[in-house]
């Protein structure tokens, strides 16, 4: 016999299931006067500083059909490539920026949309900079644990080309599936859950 | 939560998710997942600042009847109808510690097994006076309490009889983005909880138990409420102290 170690489990995942939006978008829901607005839909302010974004696409399934009952989360940094968060220990990010944003699909489209800003660079745990990007969280019915990836830009090319997360995706025809388009302003980054072109899951 | 502990925050990376007590993303059972699974092998990253970092929510976004279903959405001097309950817990981590600041959303089908929500198409009543949404944050302690009524079980299009156990959907902030959790609380003693394709897709039996909210007697409020006991436990992290971490990191 050993001592035991004392650990105890996670909780296991269980689906957002169709009616998320009432727990966490109850606005959007149209459950209105329990709070005064939705969490995560305001990521910028007048002050924020960096270049306006906006990232869009949608969450599309192995049919080839968008979902439209979807709900995702990003987490980025600011301009400066800090994070608001008191578990940055490099600086004080932005506090006009908060990082974090949240977007239901829209239930007719499928389409999401957050308007932020380009985030900076990060480094890996080697102090690399990796190349600028955004964290994703996918939640919806008949997902049964959230999925995570990431958003890069496809105007970073060179940043790209060094990245230490990128490097590691080992069939690089896969590549592609994590770098979101840019037009105009706009980035769109559609995300497939299966199929030739299933986006780049992480397991972090 | 930096007003709530004077403690250093934790910067260490979290430890790879167990996935043997998490559902596996195609469960057929569960119909839904079948187009919805990814099928490649997932990009394995231990955590970078990306990753162990997280949004903190202060209680200053929190209302006085957040964590109040029975009465956050009724109309003034009426309330849900139902069998009034308390929901409470603690939010601890992988290390047993609890987790302060956490975020949490819960939400839930009214009494009756409905939700009020535009794609619901169940038969059974609303309730005006019951929205189903409400949240809270954990103090010092990782402790959180909120009130509700019971939600009742309700049919779901998936196999042609086929009924979800009461539940209530929780969300959950801890403190760095890859702890991020949805789960579903369960109550002591129902029957249909071993039913549900959605439990089903959870393979280990220990797992599903872990989602089982114990009825708490010594918790109940006489001639008022009783009350479940829900502890949610999510993703611990190393220590920093002996790894060899270069600055900003």
């Amino acid at each position: 016999m050993v001592q035991p170690l004392g650990y105890l489990k996670e909780s296991a995942s269980q689906t957002a299931g169709p009616y998320v939006h009432i727990g966490l978008t109850p606005n959007f829901a149209e459950i209105t006067g329990v709070y005064p607005v939705d969490l995560g839909t305001a990521m910028v302010n007048d002050r924020t500083q960096g270049e306006r974004i906006t990232v869009t696409g949608q969450v599309i399934d192995g049919s080839g059909t968008p979902l439209r009952d979807a709900l995702i989360e990003i987490w980025q940094a600011d301009a400066a490539g800090l994070y608001n968060s008191p578990s940055e220990m490099r600086g004080s990010a932005d506090p006009n920026f908060t990082g974090w944003g949240r977007c239901p699909c829209d239930l007719a489209t499928g389409e999401y949309r957050f308007e932020t800003i380009k985030p900076g660079r990060v480094p890996f745990k080697d102090g690399r900079l990796m190349a600028p990007h955004i964290s994703f969280w996918i939640v919806a019915r008949g997902i049964n644990l959230g999925l995570n990836t990431r958003m890069y830009f496809s105007d970073e090319a060179a940043a790209n080309a060094e990245d230490p997360v990128l490097a590691r995706v080992e069939h690089r025809v896969r590549v592609p599936t994590l770098i979101a388009i840019r037009d105009g302003s706009t980035y769109r980054f559609d995300i497939h859950l299966q199929g030739d072109r299933e986006t780049v899951f992480f397991d972090i | 939560m930096s007003d709530l502990s004077n403690k250093k925050p934790e910067t260490g990376a979290f430890f790879g998710r167990d996935r043997s007590q998490h559902p596996p993303a195609y469960t057929p059972g569960y119909k839904t997942s079948v187009l919805r699974s990814p099928q490649k092998a997932l990009l394995s990253l231990d955590g970078t600042v990306s990753e162990i970092t997280g949004p903190v929510f202060g209680h200053s976004i929190l209302g006085e009847l957040d964590n109040d279903l029975i009465h956050n959405f009724a109309k003034s001097g009426e309330s849900a109808i139902g069998e009034r309950i308390i929901v409470h817990g603690r939010v601890l981590d992988e290390r047993a510690r609890p987790v302060p600041g956490a975020l949490i959303e819960f939400w839930q089908a009214n009494a009756g097994g409905r939700y009020r929500h535009k794609k619901e198409s169940y038969l059974a009543a609303l309730d005006p006076n019951f929205g189903g949404c409400g949240r809270t944050i954990t103090d010092e302690n990782g402790y959180y309490i909120f009130r509700t009524v019971k939600p009742g079980a309700y049919p779901w299009p998936n196999g042609v009889n086929d009924w979800r156990p009461a539940h209530i959907h929780f969300s959950i902030f801890g403190h760095g983005f890859a702890q991020r959790l949805i789960t579903q609380m369960y109550f002591e003693g129902d029957p249909m909880i071993w039913k549900c394709p959605i439990v089903q897709t959870i393979p280990d039996r220990a797992a599903i138990e872990q989602l089982v909210a114990a009825l708490d007697w010594s918790a109940t409020i006489p001639m008022d409420a009783r009350a479940y006991k829900f502890d949610i436990v999510l993703r611990g992290r190393r220590s920093t102290l002996f790894e060899n971490r270069l600055e900003g990191n």
